[in-house]
């Protein structure tokens, strides 16, 4: 069914909107902003200045630009898919050749207000992109080879700028993503078995390969790749955050030290203590209690979108849907293995957590375009 | 714009399957992040909160210790003594200007010391201990420690220091450590991380710079307790790092000491070496200086009495050092023209005491002339005008290649610092270099190694050991890197006919040996030793002369200065050599008179592997030698110095 055909007859209109959007959904991500809050407020030695107020302001407009999203129909944003892709790849370029580079080689645009990250909102528009492309695609073609590579390519594309920059982080985000939205449009189970296949593969060669005849890559690569994957080879780089992040985890024990009691937070083992480890903080000060249950709410948010989008009978809404919840979902799979010892430290903060203004912006955008799929949905 | 509807039955199912599969791994994943929350959280929880509450954990590097130098025989070159110093580290002192202040009243420490402490805690994350003081002696430091309530991130530490005990033999070719210095840190790709610990010594110069990587070893880590204020309580787990190799040189340490102090207070170089395998077993630059004032920080006023010393202490003339050859210079012509076919060695040159050569006149050392000379008296009374008159039929070029295939004029690999190429000019090279014609007035002054020609006493020696033996002698100086011998490849023959290469010896040998050899007072009486040699005498005068013209230098400059450098080559013993030796003595005057006898004493010194006894020496000269190998300050078998040397 059309979206012209619907709207007349179900979307709601004006102000009557409001009853539709999802309301639970923007209590529990405020509860979770908050929570953020506190813990900005405490690493800062209870200042609310340093680092809890700035962030409390951008929540407020990403709160404003969420519901100006919301209340703009769905379709209007699938028709700007186009542009939106258009201008985040421009952006990519634009850093690559003019922008800043600094702390962890992230590219950024300084806006004066803020720096913009083109890469985060690659994230979004590469979702909407993809929704519109199976929009639009015939449904019995979605499995032909021909029509599997024009996606990849849009996926690969940005990703490859991002890699570039280097932020390895967003690339894999951008891949996983990209692929999720794709499984979700009902692409053959085998191309990604196949995908998966070949990476395993590829891996497997490239270690198993060193030290013999035929070895794949020079010896400083081994290296690299030995220290990445094993930071405790670095013992004061990278390999000294993640044994502090697990002594401040692990010393919160049950029910945490508690509000603003932390003393491995506060005593600057962590440089990144406010942005990407954030969650030790947490960890150390509420305890396995306050970490679950911040684990918890996150899975709630998951429901809800996930729910969302299997409730919503459009096409585009459906994959919008579930390519923001991919990369929601990805960015805390990544954050908490990496802060908790599971996986190299690559440089992904906690959503709605960590202190920064690209990722708390692009996250409240894509909720706000879930919940203009919510509002306009056929009823 | 109409549309045919895109929610089918079918795919609609499919994508809710596929949103449930995926909502399946999410909750796995989250399940996984769960139980490692759980496992950190509450079951390892009691071991972290320990370490948390009231102790925090430390992870600091143990620099690995430094490989010993040693030589042939293992006798100590270069080793590590223990330290005792204080460290102070920033996030647990707090206030480090405050803490300093107070620790000043213990240990002498200047505003300036200060300050500077204070920027390197800055410069380092907080948790970098800072080195405040070193050498600290018993009594200080123990007064810190039981200061220390009152010295919060202060702590005293036993480490290891760098120490020459054979201080000044080994000063140029050993060289010395310091501290890294951001100049070293930007040379280095991909630093090791022990490179950042502050005050960390590397090598600066000689073999403790090439040889760094061999020597330093590899950094451990420690993981440590430290308490509220910062001090250790305990070691929980330690990775040693693995010290670094052990160098064997093939420096023999008596004949090194024996050497330097022959040379004395001259401004001199000395290179002895084994003909056979290119074993340097001396290499001796003086006059010297202390390696260990550099690694314990030399004070401004030494630093500059060894900078502004006429006699430039600092630099190590025998590789860095480029000098005229001389006539050492001349078994180089002499062989380039036998090789060429232009001289045999019955041919005969008149020497009436100069050429003429177009309006110049070239002269022979010897006011008079030679009269008719060949190539064995030629080399025996080093006659000028032969070589003259040779050079010219043979021409620079040939000259010049057989200067390179006897080791001069190309860089020999050796690990110490500045190594001189030294000069073998050719047309080519004069075109480049002075955008100026070869003249035949060059070649004249190339034969008897005056003009262009320059040479390093080191290049000397290995000329010396490829003329004594015909092979392509290589010199080396690493024997062994942790008991591991260092493979060398028998050396090659140069390629020169025996026949020839032996009217060459055979004119050294007259040299020392004949009636009228120039080098005669430098001769060994023991027969089954006796020395082939060549002296040289270096005008320095010549320079001088272009200077004067120019109206640079005044003549009333200290005759020391303008003095001619003595050189003499030799080889030991003649009918089947085993060592070769090169002596300079700047402006030390006459080569057979100055240079001579020491590279006579080398040569010996290895042949009897002690001091030489007096019978090795001419009758009439062994009265005047007991003396002087009486006076010489020798180290005792301990390697200490005698105590009257140290006034």
């Amino acid at each position: 069914m059309s979206f012209l055909e619907y709207r007349v007859k179900t979307a709601p209109t004006g102000l009557s909107k409001v009853f539709y959007i999802h309301w639970a959904l923007i209590l529990v991500v405020t509860a979770v902003a908050a929570i953020g809050w506190l813990m900005l407020y405490s690493i800062a030695g209870g200042d609310l200045n340093t680092w809890a107020e700035p962030q409390m302001k951008r929540y407020v407009l990403g709160l404003i630009l969420m519901l100006g999203v919301a209340f703009t129909p769905i379709w209007f944003w699938r028709s700007m898919a186009g542009m939106a892709y258009g201008v985040s790849v421009l952006l990519l370029l634009v850093v690559e050749f003019f922008g800043t580079v600094g702390m962890g080689a992230q590219r950024w645009i300084d806006l004066g207000f803020m720096r913009l990250q083109p890469s985060e909102f690659m994230k979004v528009a590469q979702v909407m992109m993809l929704a519109m492309y199976y929009d639009w695609l015939d449904d019995k073609k979605v499995s032909r080879l021909l029509w599997v590579l024009i996606p990849v390519i849009l996926i690969v594309g940005p990703t490859v700028l991002v890699l570039m920059q280097p932020n390895l982080g967003t690339s894999i985000m951008l891949i996983v993503a990209g692929g999720a939205v794709m499984f979700a449009a009902g692409v053959s189970i085998w191309y990604f078995v196949a995908v998966i296949a070949m990476v395993v593969g590829a891996v497997a060669a490239v270690l198993e390969s060193e030290g013999t005849s035929w070895q794949l890559l020079h010896d400083y690569q081994y290296r690299r790749i030995h220290t990445f994957l094993d930071p405790a080879a670095d013992p004061l780089g990278a390999g000294y955050n993640i044994i502090q992040a697990k002594i401040a985890l692990g010393s919160g024990g049950w029910a945490g030290k508690g509000f603003m009691q932390g003393t491995q937070s506060r005593l600057n083992f962590l440089p990144e203590k406010h942005t990407d480890f954030i969650f030790t903080t947490l960890g150390e000060e509420f305890g396995f209690v306050g970490a679950f249950s911040l684990l918890m709410l996150y899975a709630l948010i998951l429901v809800f979108l996930l729910w969302a989008a299997i409730q919503n009978r459009d096409r585009f809404s459906q994959l919008v849907i579930i390519g923001v919840a991919a990369n929601f979902f990805l960015y805390i799979a990544v954050n908490l293995s990496m802060v908790m010892g599971m996986a190299p430290v690559v440089g992904v903060p906690l959503p709605l957590l960590s202190y920064g203004g690209s990722a708390t912006l692009m996250i409240m955008l894509s909720f706000g375009l879930v919940q203009s799929a919510i509002v306009h949905r056929l009823r | 714009m109409r549309r045919a509807p895109r929610d089918t039955e079918a795919s609609g199912r499919r994508f809710t399957r596929r949103a449930l599969f995926m909502g399946g791994c999410m909750t796995a994943m989250v399940a996984v992040l769960g139980a490692r929350m759980r496992y950190l959280g509450v079951e390892q929880a009691d071991q972290f909160r320990l370490l948390a509450e009231e102790n925090r954990i430390n992870i600091r590097l143990i620099p690995p210790e430094r490989g010993l130098i040693q030589d042939r025989n293992g006798k100590l070159i270069a080793g590590n003594e223990q330290n005792y110093r204080v460290v102070i580290t920033r996030e647990d002192a707090g206030d480090v200007g405050l803490i300093l202040n107070r620790l000043s009243h213990i240990i002498p420490l200047t505003a300036e010391d200060m300050a500077d402490i204070l920027k390197e805690t800055k410069r380092n994350s907080p948790f970098v201990p800072i080195p405040v003081a070193e050498r600290l002696n018993w009594e200080d430091f123990s007064e810190i420690a039981v200061n220390a309530p009152a010295l919060p991130g202060v702590s005293p530490e036993v480490g290891l220091s760098r120490v020459y005990p054979r201080d000044q033999d080994f000063a140029h070719v050993v060289g010395y450590v310091g501290p890294v210095s951001e100049r070293d840190l930007a040379g280095i790709e991909n630093p090791d991380p022990v490179l950042t610990i502050p005050k960390f010594q590397i090598g600066k110069i000689g073999v403790e710079k090439f040889l760094e990587d061999i020597l330093r070893g590899h950094a451990g880590t420690k993981r440590i307790e430290v308490n509220a204020v910062g001090r250790v309580m305990r070691e929980l787990d330690r990775e040693e790092g693995q010290p670094g190799a052990d160098v064997r040189l093939t420096l023999d340490a008596d004949i090194q000491n024996f050497l330097q102090a022959r040379l004395g207070a001259e401004s001199a170089a000395c290179v002895l070496m084994d003909v056979q395998n290119g074993d340097i077993l001396s290499i001796v630059s003086a006059p010297s200086f202390d390696p260990n004032l550099f690694v314990r920080g030399i004070s401004q006023a030494d630093y500059s009495g060894l900078m502004n010393h006429d006699h430039r202490p600092l630099a190590d003339k025998t590789v860095q050092g480029a000098y005229p050859p001389g006539s050492t210079f001349k078994m180089v012509t002499a062989l380039a023209a036998l090789e060429a076919g232009v001289i045999t060695p019955e041919s005969t040159v008149y020497c009436p005491g100069y050429l003429e050569f177009g309006s110049r006149r070239f002269h022979c050392w010897k006011h008079g002339g030679h009269g008719k000379v060949d190539l064995e008296r030629s080399l025996m009374e080093s006659c000028d005008v032969f070589y003259y008159e040779v050079a010219q039929k043979v021409g620079i070029d040939k000259i010049a290649e057989m200067g390179r295939r006897l080791g001069m004029g190309i860089r020999h690999d050796l690990p110490m610092s500045a190594i001189a190429e030294g000069n073998m000019p050719t047309k080519e090279w004069k075109l480049e270099r002075h955008k100026a014609e070869w003249r035949i007035g060059d070649t004249i002054n190339s034969s008897i190694g005056q003009g262009y020609v320059l040479a390093s006493p080191l290049q000397l020696t290995v000329m010396a050991a490829r003329v004594a033996t015909g092979l392509a002698i290589k010199p080396r100086l690493v024997k062994s890197v942790n008991g591991v011998e260092v493979e060398i490849s028998p050396p090659e023959s140069i390629g020169l006919d025996p026949g020839r290469l032996r009217a060459v010896q055979r004119g050294m040998f007259a040299v020392v040996n004949g009636k009228a050899g120039t080098g005669r007072g430098s001769r060994i009486a023991d027969d089954t030793m006796l020395m082939c040699g060549k002296s040289g005498t270096a005008q320095v005068r010549n320079i001088s002369t272009a200077e004067r013209a120019s109206g640079v230098v005044s003549n009333d400059q200290l005759p020391w200065r303008r003095r001619d450098h003595a050189l003499f080559v030799g080889y030991a013993p003649y009918d089947n050599p085993r060592y070769a030796a090169a002596v300079v003595v700047e402006h030390g005057g006459g080569g057979s008179a100055v240079a001579g006898p020491i590279v006579r004493d080398a040569l010996l010194r290895a042949l009897y592997g002690d001091i030489p006894p007096l019978t090795a020496y001419p009758a009439d000269q062994r009265g005047r030698m007991e003396s002087l190998l009486k006076d010489l300050h020798l180290r005792r078998p301990d390697g200490t110095m005698p105590e009257s040397s140290k006034v």
